[in-house]
C-alpha cells in the first residue's frame, strides 16, 4: 500500500505562486522610517524601554518581553526614536508602536555583537539565547518560539516536524528560503533538535515545489536522523493538525497540542531565522516577504526590514496597479485584509497579496441549499452548514456543542460555499461570542 | 501619494467558482436534452405540458417569492421537472396548476429557497395525482402522428379532458403489475415505451446526470444507492420466483425511477447533507420503490419512496454526523443535541 501523505478533507484553490516562484530573493534598500508595534507576536505586547529622541543601532533592543507567552522587540535600522504611541496595526484599528526615523545616511551596520556558540550550549542557554533574538513562528501566527521550545517536563517529543508545506495560494516565502538558503535550514534544524533533546526530524514540503526538495534533500545531514516527505499538495496542508496527520499519521486529540502526539512543529522561515541568530547574533529584525497578486506591478520576494509601512514596500515592487482592490497581508485564505497602508510588516506576515477587482470574490450571498460541500471540505470534520445556521440565529452555546472550538478558521467551508455564505467569518464571530461569555 | 480605496472583507479572499445560480442552471440545461427526447416521443404535448407546468412554477416564484429569486434558477428546475414527470395528454391548466402548487406549497410556504423539506416537483405531482386520477394516469401511446396532440391538452381552465380521439395504453410497470407482461429492455432504455414525459428515455438521464455528477453538481452516492439497492432487491427476489417478480434491469429501466434516482432525490436541499447520509438515504428509497411496485397497490412507486425519505433526512443528519477530527466518536445523545 502507498504510504499516505494527505490529510483527509480540505480544498484546492488556484495555486497562483507562478507570479514569485522563480523570483531570487533581493533586499529592498532602507526606507525612511520604521514603526515596531509591541503586539507583533501571540502574547502579551512587549513593554517599551526606549524614549523618544533616542538613538539606536541596529538590532538594539527597545521593547522588553512582558511574561512568559511574550517576545522583546528589536530596533530594525538605526536611527532616531521618534514616537511611541498608537499607530495603524495590520489587525485593524491602532496599536501601541515605536516608530524610528531611520538615519538616512547610516551605513546599518549592527553594533559588535557576541555571537553565541550553540555547540557549547546546553539545552536552557539555547533557549534562552533564541527567547532574547526575539524569535516567533515566522508563518503567520507568530507563537514566541522559545516557549515551543520547553515543552511541560511530563511531555515527551520524539519528533520536530518543520512545515514547508505552504500551502497558501501565492505565497512563496518558505518557497525561496529553502530553494536559496538549504543550509541554513538544516542548521537551524539541527539546532532545535539539539534544544528539544529531539533525535528525529522531518521536513514536509509540498510537491508543488520540486526545486525545494530537491536543495534540501541534497543538503540533508547524514549524522542524525532529518528526512524530506514530499506532500499532496492541498489546502491547509500547513496546519500544524493536518500535517502531523500526513506526515506521522497521528490526530492531535480536540483541544490538544501537537506535544500530546510528541510532535512539534516549526516553520521553515522559522528555523531558517534561528539558524540566522546563531550565525549572525542579530535579533529577529528582518525577514522574507512575497509581495505579489496581480494588482503588484512587480512581484517580488524582499529581506524586509520588520516595521516597515507597507506603502514603502509596494513602492520597492514599482506600486499598485489601477485596478488594485484589496490587499492582503499573509495568503488570501486565511490572511487579513488591510485598510491603511501605513500598517507596518510584523514578524509574523508572511506576504503581502494585492488582489484586483477582477480576484476579489464576488459579495452576494444566497441561501443555503445544503449541498454538503462544506461538509467534505472540512479538514476537522464539523458541520459547517449547522454551525452556520446556529450562528445566524446568535445560538453560540449551541455552537460549542457542535465543536465550534475545534474550528481553525482555515476558511476551506466559505470557499467552496456555492451560496457563498461567509462561514469562517461567523465562525470567529461565534468564539468571539464564547471567549465574551465566558469572561462575563 | 492618493490612497486608492481598499475593499475590506474577511478571510477567505478567495472563492471556489461555482455559485449556487450556476449550479442550478447547469441542472436546467443538463434537462434540455431530456425535454428534447420527450419531445421527440411525445410531440407538441410534450411542448405545451412542460411549458405550462414550467409557467405556473415561474409565475408563483416571481409574484410569491422574495425578490429577484427568479434568477436563481431553481424555480425553473421545479417546472421542467414537474413537466417530466406528468403524463403527455393533460391538460394545460392542471400542468400549470400543479406547478403553482409546487413553488407555492412546496417551497414559498417553508420560507423559500433552501428551507423546503419535500421535493416540490413531486410535491405538486402527489398533489395532481390526488386532484385528478384519471388525468394524471392515462397514458397516450407514443406512436403517434408526431404533430398529433396526445390528449387535450387544451380543455378549459377548471374542465376535464375531452374524450379525443387517443389511443392510450398502460405503461411498462403497469403492464407488468396488472398483466405480467414485459417489456422488451430495449426499448424501456432508449425510452420508446409509455409513460410520463421524461420517464422514458434511461439512457439519456444517466448521461446527463454523469454530467452533474463529474461537475459535482450532484451527489453521485444518492443514485448509485438506490440503483444498487433496486438492482439487489428485485434481482434477488427475480431469482426467488421469476414469474412473479420481474428481474433487475427491468427495474431499473422501468418508470421514473431513472428521472426520480438522478434528478429528484439529488436534489440538494432535500437530501441529507452528509455523505454516509445519502448512502442511508438513496438505500432507503430503493427499498421503498421495490415495496410498493411489487406490493404496494400502485404500479410506480419513485415519488412516494422519495417524499417518505425527504421526511427522514434531518434524521438522518443528525444521526451521520461525522467524527470530529481528535475526538472521540459522538454518542447518539450527543449528536442528538
Amino acid at each position: 500500500m502507498a504510504h499516505r501523505t494527505r490529510f483527509r478533507h480540505g480544498v484546492h484553490p488556484p495555486e497562483l505562486k507562478e507570479l514569485t516562484a522563480g523570483l531570487a530573493i533581493r533586499r529592498m534598500p532602507f526606507p525612511g522610517e520604521v514603526v515596531l508595534p509591541l503586539s507583533q507576536h501571540t502574547g502579551k505586547p512587549a513593554k517599551p524601554i526606549v524614549r523618544v529622541g533616542d538613538r539606536v543601532e541596529r538590532g538594539d533592543k527597545i521593547g522588553e518581553a512582558d511574561g512568559f507567552i511574550s517576545s522583546p522587540i528589536h530596533a530594525s535600522a538605526a536611527g532616531t526614536i521618534e514616537e511611541v504611541g498608537l499607530w495603524p496595526h495590520p489587525t485593524g484599528g491602532y496599536q501601541p508602536a515605536i516608530r524610528i526615523r531611520v538615519e538616512q545616511f547610516s551605513a546599518q551596520v549592527p553594533r559588535p555583537r557576541i555571537i553565541p556558540d550553540w555547540k557549547g550550549l546546553d539545552h536552557d542557554g539555547l533557549v534562552e539565547a533564541v527567547r532574547k533574538a526575539g524569535v516567533v513562528g515566522l508563518g503567520g501566527a507568530a507563537f514566541p518560539t522559545h516557549v515551543k521550545l520547553q515543552p511541560p517536563k511530563d511531555q515527551q517529543v520524539d519528533t520536530i516536524l518543520i512545515n514547508g508545506a505552504e500551502c497558501e495560494p501565492y505565497l512563496t516565502t518558505d518557497h525561496r528560503t529553502m530553494v536559496e538558503y538549504p543550509e541554513r535550514v538544516q542548521l537551524g534544524v539541527r539546532i532545535m533538535m539539539k534544544a528539544l533533546g529531539v533525535e528525529r526530524a522531518v521536513i514536509g514540503i509540498e510537491r508543488n515545489k520540486p526545486d525545494a526538495i530537491e536543495r534540501i534533500r541534497a543538503t540533508l545531514p547524514s549524522d542524525i536522523d532529518v528526512t524530506v516527505q514530499p506532500l499532496t499538495v492541498k489546502y491547509p496542508q500547513g496546519a500544524e493538525k493536518m500535517l502531523i496527520d500526513a506526515v506521522l499519521h497521528r490526530e492531535v486529540p480536540s483541544g490538544g497540542l501537537p506535544m500530546h502526539v510528541g510532535v512539534v512543529v516549526h516553520n521553515v522561515a522559522s528555523v531558517a531565522t534561528i539558524a540566522e541568530v546563531f550565525e549572525t547574533g542579530l535579533p529577529l529584525i528582518e525577514r522574507i516577504v512575497t509581495v505579489t497578486g496581480f494588482g503588484v506591478k512587480k512581484p517580488s520576494n524582499l529581506i524586509v526590514p520588520v516595521g516597515t509601512k507597507t506603502r514603502d514596500l509596494l513602492d520597492a515592487c514599482d506600486g499598485l496597479t489601477d485596478d488594485a482592490r484589496e490587499v492582503i497581508f499573509g495568503g488570501p485564505m486565511m490572511g487579513t485584509a488591510v485598510a491603511d497602508l501605513d500598517a507596518p510588516i510584523m514578524k509574523g506576515t508572511t506576504g503581502v497579496v494585492v488582489l484586483t477587482q477582477r480576484d476579489v470574490k464576488p459579495q452576494e450571498s444566497y441561501p443555503c441549499i445544503r449541498c454538503g460541500h462544506c461538509l467534505d471540505a472540512c479538514p476537522v470534520f464539523l458541520n459547517p452548514q449547522q454551525l452556520g445556521k446556529l450562528a445566524m440565529a446568535e445560538r453560540w452555546e449551541e455552537m460549542e456543542q457542535e465543536h465550534l472550538m475545534d474550528c481553525m478558521l482555515c476558511g476551506c467551508c466559505s470557499y467552496t460555499c456555492p451560496s457563498n455564505i461567509p462561514l469562517s467569518q461567523l465562525f470567529t464571530m461565534g468564539k468571539a461570542a464564547l471567549r465574551k461569555v465566558k469572561a462575563a | 501619494m492618493s490612497t486608492p480605496r481598499f475593499l475590506i472583507t474577511a478571510s477567505p479572499h478567495l472563492a471556489e467558482s461555482d455559485s449556487t445560480p450556476k449550479i442550478m442552471w447547469h441542472v436546467v440545461l443538463s434537462l434540455v436534452p431530456i425535454v428534447g427526447a420527450s419531445v421527440y416521443y411525445f410531440g407538441p404535448s410534450a411542448v405545451l405540458v412542460t411549458g405550462a407546468a414550467t409557467a405556473g412554477c415561474l409565475l408563483t416564484e416571481w409574484a410569491f417569492g422574495k425578490k429577484g429569486t427568479l434568477k436563481d434558477g431553481s424555480a425553473m428546475i421545479t417546472g421542467l421537472l414537474l413537466g417530466l414527470i406528468l403524463p403527455a395528454g393533460i391538460p394545460m391548466w392542471m400542468a400549470f396548476v400543479g406547478g403553482a402548487f409546487s413553488i407555492g406549497f412546496g417551497k414559498i410556504v417553508f420560507g423559500g429557497l433552501g428551507q423546503n423539506i419535500f421535493n416540490p416537483a413531486l410535491l405538486g405531482r402527489a398533489f395532481l395525482q390526488a386532484a385528478f386520477p384519471v388525468a394524471m394516469t392515462t397514458w397516450p401511446v407514443i406512436r403517434e402522428n408526431w404533430w398529433a396532440l396526445r390528449g387535450d391538452n387544451l380543455a378549459l381552465p377548471l374542465m376535464s379532458a375531452k374524450e379525443v380521439d387517443v389511443l392510450t395504453a398502460a405503461t411498462p410497470l403497469g403492464l407488468m403489475k396488472f398483466e405480467r407482461t414485459a417489456t422488451e429492455l430495449g426499448s424501456l432504455m432508449i425510452g420508446a415505451t409509455e409513460g410520463s414525459l421524461g420517464e422514458t428515455a434511461g439512457l439519456l438521464i444517466l448521461l446527463c446526470g454523469g454530467y452533474l455528477a463529474l461537475r459535482k453538481f450532484l451527489n453521485w452516492r444518492i443514485p448509485a444507492s438506490i440503483f444498487l439497492t433496486v438492482a439487489v432487491f428485485s434481482q434477488l427476489l427475480h431469482w426467488l420466483d421469476a414469474t412473479r417478480y420481474p428481474d433487475a434491469l427491468f427495474m431499473l429501466f422501468s418508470g421514473g425511477l431513472m428521472l426520480g434516482a438522478v434528478y429528484m432525490a439529488t436534489d440538494m436541499v432535500t437530501s441529507p447533507v452528509t455523505n454516509p447520509g445519502c448512502w442511508i438515504f438513496g438505500c432507503g428509497i430503493g427499498v421503498l420503490v421495490v415495496v410498493i411496485r411489487l406490493w404496494g397497490g400502485l404500479a410506480e412507486g419513485v415519488m412516494y419512496a422519495i417524499l417518505l425519505m425527504n421526511a427522514l433526512v434531518p434524521f438522518i443528519n443528525r444521526a451521520t454526523q461525522p467524527r470530529v477530527f481528535g475526538a472521540q466518536r459522538r454518542t447518539p445523545k450527543e449528536a442528538a443535541t
